[in-house]
This record gives structure tokens, C-alpha cells and sequence, in this order.
């Protein structure tokens, strides 16, 4: 029989003791003080996992109290004219992706041909070639130095396959391969993970937009069809362009802004 | 006649046994022997003679569903049809008169500042009403394209807008569950909003004109899970049909006085209307059902109105044209009753012959959203999220034809009223023209910016009328 329950079976046959529940009482009353004294008291990384509790703790508490709260208090019910009319038949079914309100609304401006090429980013950092590439030494002495390793985050497409790499001049590390962008919308505010079809052009020469290199200011194409946008003949939209508007390298991401 | 018939056969000596018969099944004449070379048109004649229609009405000739363009001996040769047997050919009246197809945009009317809900023309296609979200409801001139009246009056959206059969009102119902009687010649509201229902307005159907002359009873469907008859002219509610247990989506009249309640509990309920008894339930549907359709529906809509513009004097000539309309158009069949459901399928009923449904119609890939009968009663088009409209057989419920061609799901569809083109508005923003006669696609119609939501084809055939949620009110024409 394990050690542990004895208690419990005194408990069982002999009832509390009969300061129990005074005791009980006391302690509970001292917890807050002793609480209050560990916080005062503990130093360095126990300090800050006690702090990290004890706000979340609080955090929790006051969350159900707001729940509580709520449950209790009347409200009016809010029949005010709601945005976003939908007819009967649509009114029941859960609203897919409603960020999408104006998407096709959202027309298509003809842009003034001085103002075609007008982009979020208009001028970036030039990159020089010594940032952008790393030069490897190659050859049984190490001493041909024809080889490039692309220090910047690429795209690579989905056919690629690689030179046999004793020739392969470029190398483009796995590492920094991306084929996902996030881009977001700038008349709807709001940002989706989509899928990147190409490099369309990289600011810093045209060698790096076949190089597919993204840096700050490239402009990428991005697979839109999943967004459902529609073009004023009824066709979906499947690629569109948007502006890298980080530094993908240095953040491990690519945030982008759709061009429309 | 019967002399060229005599000379052709003596020609190609080789004739086929053939039985005429229509779209129900039942024969005309006896079967008789047919020379190789008829087309369509000498069955025409001989279909007219056998009738003895007194003047010549077009017919269509279909072969084990397929359309006879050609002459009898080809089409036999091509689809290798045995000659042993009797070929039954089908004969289906087609409408004497001919609608032009919309092909462009003739007006675009801005006026509401929320997006359009409903569109739906009068039963003689001279006025035209909109429901928006802007609470209002809009009356519109089509003979200037402007805007007529503004109705003004419903606290929250207006989802649903029902014109009376004989053209005297207007009945619209708004998402916070009021109903407003309007008088289109002055677009002014009749009186103070009638409520009763708790939740938003699905649908309202009004009493067929050949039933009662002059309109005033109609009944509504709410989301509250009732339904209720409203008499316009006493101003309150006269029954109450409450029996599903969820939200009730789709409310018909039916031609026979009995009303068809379709609702999210998956059953179709059967009502009588003089004291609102549950007559049958119709079970068949896994999932919400979404729509109804009647065989006579266009015609009930409609009422006295056809396409040769007559007026009526009194309410009881009214009564006695829309009777005739509806008998000639219904015939010695029962009524038809279609279901759309979002278990992706439609059941075709003949409720007043049984509660089992007659056929069960698969194919669609999502929900379906709107099913419509032609207004000869000859097809059923359903409109479905998977993005094409469906062509089903109105009296076997076989499968036709898929239309595809939107990229968005389909929300609405609408007859002409000769039964030969259909219309759907999509999510895609555009709405779509479909050829019954070959199955393709006649016209595309792109020019609203965003989801169109409602469709409709005027009765007389001259306009088509879209609004969506752009805010405009677009005005198609031929």
C-alpha cells in the first residue's frame, strides 16, 4: 500500500482535526503576503519566471471576469444598419474570406504612362557585388576564384535543376530559397501567405532578376487566384505583381505589397 | 399532305414505324409509317393537323431526349437507331412568340448606396423594383432609365421585394423581420410596417390571381421558422404556419391553393391555406433545402399578363384570363414541385400525387442555390456554387446539360419568357446568356464591378435588370 494516502485514511476513520478548517483559513489569508514577499524577494531568472506567472495568472483572472461580468449584464441588442449587405440566401452561410469586400471593386486603374512603373518602394539601397556575392576558391589549391555563392535570398523555380557543380558558377543556397511571399493588399489592409511564380525584376541589374535574387524593392509575381479575384470580364486573376518591401535576408521573410 | 408523303415514300422506299407522342409520354394517333426524308418541319405540319390547331404553332422533335434537327434518315444513320422498332418522337410546343437576346449594357443606374438585394420586375414587365441594403426600396422608370421612387420605411435591409400577379402592389420584407405594403404608382407605403415575424424575411409569395381577384393575401417565410399569410387589404397576419424547426428558406403558392414551405430542418411542408393545416411533408433532403420551383410558377407569377400586352377592365376578367393561362399551361399533369438543397442534389415532387419524390436529380458538385422551372414548364434549371448552371428534363428530371463558364459560384438564374435562353448572374461579376436550343453560351455580359446578386428577366422579354453589390442597377438589353 503506498505511503502517501495516510492522511486521507485518518481523515476517513477520525474526521478533521478541529482546527482544520481554521488553520485552512489562516494559511489561505497568509498565501497573498508570502506570495507578495517571493515576488519582492526572488532575483534574477527565478524572478522573472515568478513575474511571467504571476502575470499570467492575473491575465486569466481577469479574463473571467470580464466573462462573468458579461454573462450577467443586459445589453440593448444592436439592430443597427450593418455594412456588407447580403441577399437571404447568403445570409446563413459563414462568410468566406470576407476581407476580400472591394476586392474586384477595386478597379483596375489605367495608369498615366509617366506614372506606369509608380511603386510603393521608388528608390532603393544599390547592392554592391561584393555584398551580394561571396567568392569561393575552388581547385585543388584553391586558388581559382570563379565561383559565386549568392549571399541574398533567392527564388528558384520549380523545374530547376542544377548545372553539374563543377561548372555551376552561381551557387544559390537551399538555405535561402523561399517560395512563399507575404504580401498584402493595400486598399483591403490585409496580408495573405501566397505562393511566388516569378522574379520580375530586381532593381539592382537585370543579371540578378535572372538569378531570381530578392532583395528590398524587387518586384515579384505572386499566385493571386486563391484571393478569387475577378477581372471587370469575369476572368480570375492568376498572377499579379507586388514590391519586396523588407529585407528578406536579414528577416528570414518576404514581406510584400501588391501592386495595383 | 398525304400525296407528298406518297411520292416521297415511293422515292426512297424505305420507311420508318414511328409514334408521335408528347412531353408526358401519352401518343398521338395511331403509329404510323414515315418516309426517310422528313425534317422537323413536315413533322410540324403533321403535328398541327393531328391537333387540328387551328393556327400553325412551332413544335420541337426530340429523339430519346436528343433534339431531331435533321432529316429522320440521317439522324437514324448518325445515332444508329435500330428501324425494327417504333421510334417514338416527343413533341414539345415551343412559345409562338420569339425574345431577343440581351447584348448589351443600356443603362447603368446609380441610387442605392448599399448593395442591390433583389430585382424584380412587374407581371406585365413595365416597372420595376429593387431592394437594397441601404433600406430602401426603389421603384425605377424603364421607359427613361431613371430612377422613379424611393421607398423609404424599413429599418434594416431589405431582402426580399414580391410584386402582386395583377401588378397593384408591392410587398417587401426587411432583415430585422418587418413586411411593407407599397403602392407603385406613388411609391408611397400603405400604412405603417406590419411586423410579427422575429427574424429577417426570406421569401414571400403572393396568392395566384386565378384564385383570387383582386390580390390580397400573401405569405411570407422568415428565419424564425414560420411562415404566415398576410391579407394586404385587413393589414395583419391571417395564419400562421409554424411547424418546422428551423429557419424556414423558400415559401411558393401554389396554382392548386396550397402552399409549399421549403426549410432548413430538410422537409418540404405542404400547407392548405384556409386554415393553414399541414397537408403532407415531403422527406428526402440530408441538408438545408435552399429553393423551390413550381412547373406553373412563371405563369402564376405572371398571372393574366402575356406577351400580347392586353389590359384588363375589371379584376374578375383578370381572373378569368389568368384561369385560362394557368390550365392551358399546367394541362392534365399535376403540379411539379423542385427542390434545391445544399446536400448538392434537387428532387423533382409531384405533391399532389404522393409524397415520395418522383426523381432524384445528382450531379451538381456543391450546394445548390436557386432551381427554376421554364415557363413552359419543359426544363428545370438549377444554379449551384460549383460554378455552372444544370439543364434537367422539367417532366423525367434527366439530366441535359451542364452550362459552365462562370468562375465564381452562380447565385441567381432567370427564364426568358419563351423558354429559350437563361440567364445567370454569378460571384464573378458578370452575368451569362445560355442557348437552350444547342446548349452553349450566347452572350457574356461582363460590366458590373462585384458579386451580382440579383437577376431577373423582365416577363415581356424586352430588358434584363441586375443589381449586386456594386450598388447599381444594371439594364441590359437586346
Amino acid at each position: 500500500m503506498p505511503q502517501g494516502d495516510y492522511i486521507e485514511l485518518h481523515r476517513k476513520r477520525n474526521g478533521y482535526r478541529l482546527d482544520h478548517f481554521e488553520r485552512k483559513r489562516k494559511k489561505d489569508a497568509r498565501e497573498v503576503h508570502k506570495r507578495s514577499q517571493i515576488a519582492q524577494k526572488a532575483l534574477g531568472i527565478k524572478g522573472k519566471m515568478f513575474a511571467k506567472k504571476r502575470y499570467a495568472e492575473k491575465a486569466q483572472m481577469k479574463k473571467t471576469l470580464a466573462m462573468h461580468e458579461e454573462s450577467t449584464s443586459r445589453r440593448k441588442v444592436d439592430d443597427d444598419v450593418q455594412e456588407g449587405a447580403v441577399p437571404a440566401y447568403l445570409l446563413d452561410r459563414e462568410t468566406t474570406t470576407r476581407a476580400k469586400v472591394l476586392s474586384n471593386t477595386v478597379k483596375q486603374k489605367r495608369k498615366e504612362k509617366a506614372g506606369k512603373w509608380d511603386v510603393p518602394l521608388p528608390k532603393v539601397r544599390p547592392v554592391a557585388e561584393d555584398e551580394m556575392f561571396k567568392v569561393i576558391r575552388t581547385g585543388k589549391r584553391k586558388t581559382k576564384q570563379w565561383k559565386r555563392m549568392i549571399t541574398k535570398v533567392t527564388f528558384v523555380g520549380q523545374g530547376f535543376t542544377r548545372k553539374p557543380p563543377k561548372y555551376e558558377r552561381f551557387i544559390r543556397p537551399t538555405g535561402l530559397r523561399f517560395n512563399k511571399a507575404h504580401v498584402t493588399h493595400p486598399e483591403l489592409k490585409c496580408t495573405f501567405n501566397l505562393e511566388m511564380i516569378g522574379v520580375k525584376k530586381n532593381p539592382n541589374g537585370p543579371m540578378y532578376t535572372s538569378l531570381g535574387v530578392v532583395t528590398k524593392g524587387t518586384i515579384i509575381e505572386v499566385n493571386v487566384s486563391e484571393l478569387g479575384l475577378v477581372t471587370p470580364a469575369g476572368k480570375v486573376v492568376w498572377g499579379k505583381y507586388a514590391q519586396v518591401t523588407n529585407n528578406p535576408e536579414n528577416d528570414g521573410c518576404i514581406n510584400a505589397v501588391l501592386l495595383v | 399532305m398525304e400525296v407528298e408523303v406518297a411520292e416521297e415514300s415511293m422515292e426512297l422506299n424505305n420507311k420508318v414505324m414511328c409514334q408521335l407522342a408528347d412531353p408526358e409520354g401519352t401518343p398521338l394517333g395511331a403509329s404510323m409509317y414515315l418516309p426517310q426524308s422528313v425534317g422537323p418541319k413536315e413533322l410540324q405540319q403533321m403535328v398541327n393537323k393531328l391537333l387540328n390547331n387551328e393556327e400553325k404553332l412551332p413544335y420541337a422533335f426530340y429523339i430519346s431526349d436528343q433534339e431531331l434537327v435533321i432529316q429522320l434518315g440521317d439522324y437514324l444513320q448518325k445515332n444508329k437507331v435500330s428501324v425494327e422498332k417504333v421510334v417514338t418522337i416527343v413533341y414539345q410546343p415551343q412559345a409562338v412568340f420569339r425574345i431577343r437576346p440581351v447584348s448589351r449594357c443600356s443603362s447603368t443606374i446609380a441610387g442605392h448606396t448599399e448593395a442591390v438585394l433583389s430585382v424584380v420586375f412587374s407581371p406585365d414587365g413595365q416597372q420595376l423594383a429593387s431592394g437594397s441594403g441601404d433600406t430602401t426600396v426603389r421603384l425605377w422608370d424603364l421607359h427613361t432609365q431613371t430612377p422613379l421612387f424611393t421607398c423609404t420605411g424599413h429599418k434594416n435591409w431589405v431582402l426580399c421585394v414580391a410584386w402582386s400577379p395583377d401588378g397593384k402592389h408591392l410587398v417587401s420584407g426587411s432583415k430585422s423581420g418587418e413586411i411593407q405594403i407599397w403602392d407603385p404608382r406613388t411609391g408611397k407605403a400603405s400604412g405603417n410596417l406590419l411586423t410579427g415575424h422575429k427574424k429577417w424575411i426570406t421569401g414571400i409569395s403572393w396568392e395566384p390571381v386565378h384564385l383570387r381577384s383582386p390580390c390580397r393575401r400573401f405569405v411570407t417565410s422568415s428565419k424564425d421558422g414560420d411562415a404566415r399569410i398576410w391579407d394586404a387589404t385587413l393589414r395583419k397576419t391571417v395564419i400562421i404556419l409554424s411547424g418546422h424547426t428551423l429557419a424556414v428558406t423558400c415559401v411558393k403558392w401554389g396554382g392548386d391553393g396550397v402552399i409549399y414551405t421549403g426549410s432548413q430542418d430538410c422537409t418540404i411542408k405542404v400547407w392548405e391555406t384556409t386554415q393553414g393545416k399541414l397537408i403532407r411533408e415531403l422527406k428526402g433532403h440530408g441538408h438545408w433545402v435552399n429553393s423551390l420551383a413550381l412547373s406553373t410558377e412563371y405563369v402564376l407569377r405572371t398571372g393574366a399578363f402575356d406577351h400580347t400586352h392586353k389590359h384588363y377592365s375589371s379584376p374578375e376578367e383578370m381572373k378569368e384570363a389568368a384561369l385560362e393561362r394557368y390550365n392551358k399551361m399546367k394541362g392534365i399533369s399535376p403540379e411539379r414541385l423542385v427542390s434545391g438543397s445544399d446536400d448538392f442534389t434537387m428532387f423533382l415532387w409531384e405533391p399532389s400525387v404522393g409524397k415520395h419524390p418522383k426523381t432524384r436529380m445528382t450531379g451538381h458538385q456543391q450546394l445548390v442555390n436557386h432551381v427554376y422551372f421554364s415557363p413552359d414548364g419543359l426544363w428545370i434549371a438549377s444554379a449551384s456554387f460549383d460554378k455552372s448552371v444544370k439543364l434537367w428534363n422539367g417532366i423525367t428530371g434527366k439530366f441535359v446539360t451542364a452550362f459552365r463558364g462562370h468562375v465564381g459560384p452562380v447565385y441567381q438564374i432567370s427564364w426568358s419568357a419563351d423558354s429559350r435562353l437563361l440567364l445567370s448572374g454569378s460571384k464573378d461579376s458578370t452575368l451569362k446568356v445560355w442557348d437552350v436550343g444547342n446548349k452553349k453560351l450566347k452572350q457574356d455580359l461582363p460590366g458590373h464591378a462585384d458579386e451580382v446578386f440579383a437577376v431577373d428577366w423582365s416577363p415581356d422579354g424586352e430588358k434584363v435588370a441586375s443589381g449586386g453589390r456594386d450598388r447599381v442597377l444594371k439594364l441590359w438589353m437586346g
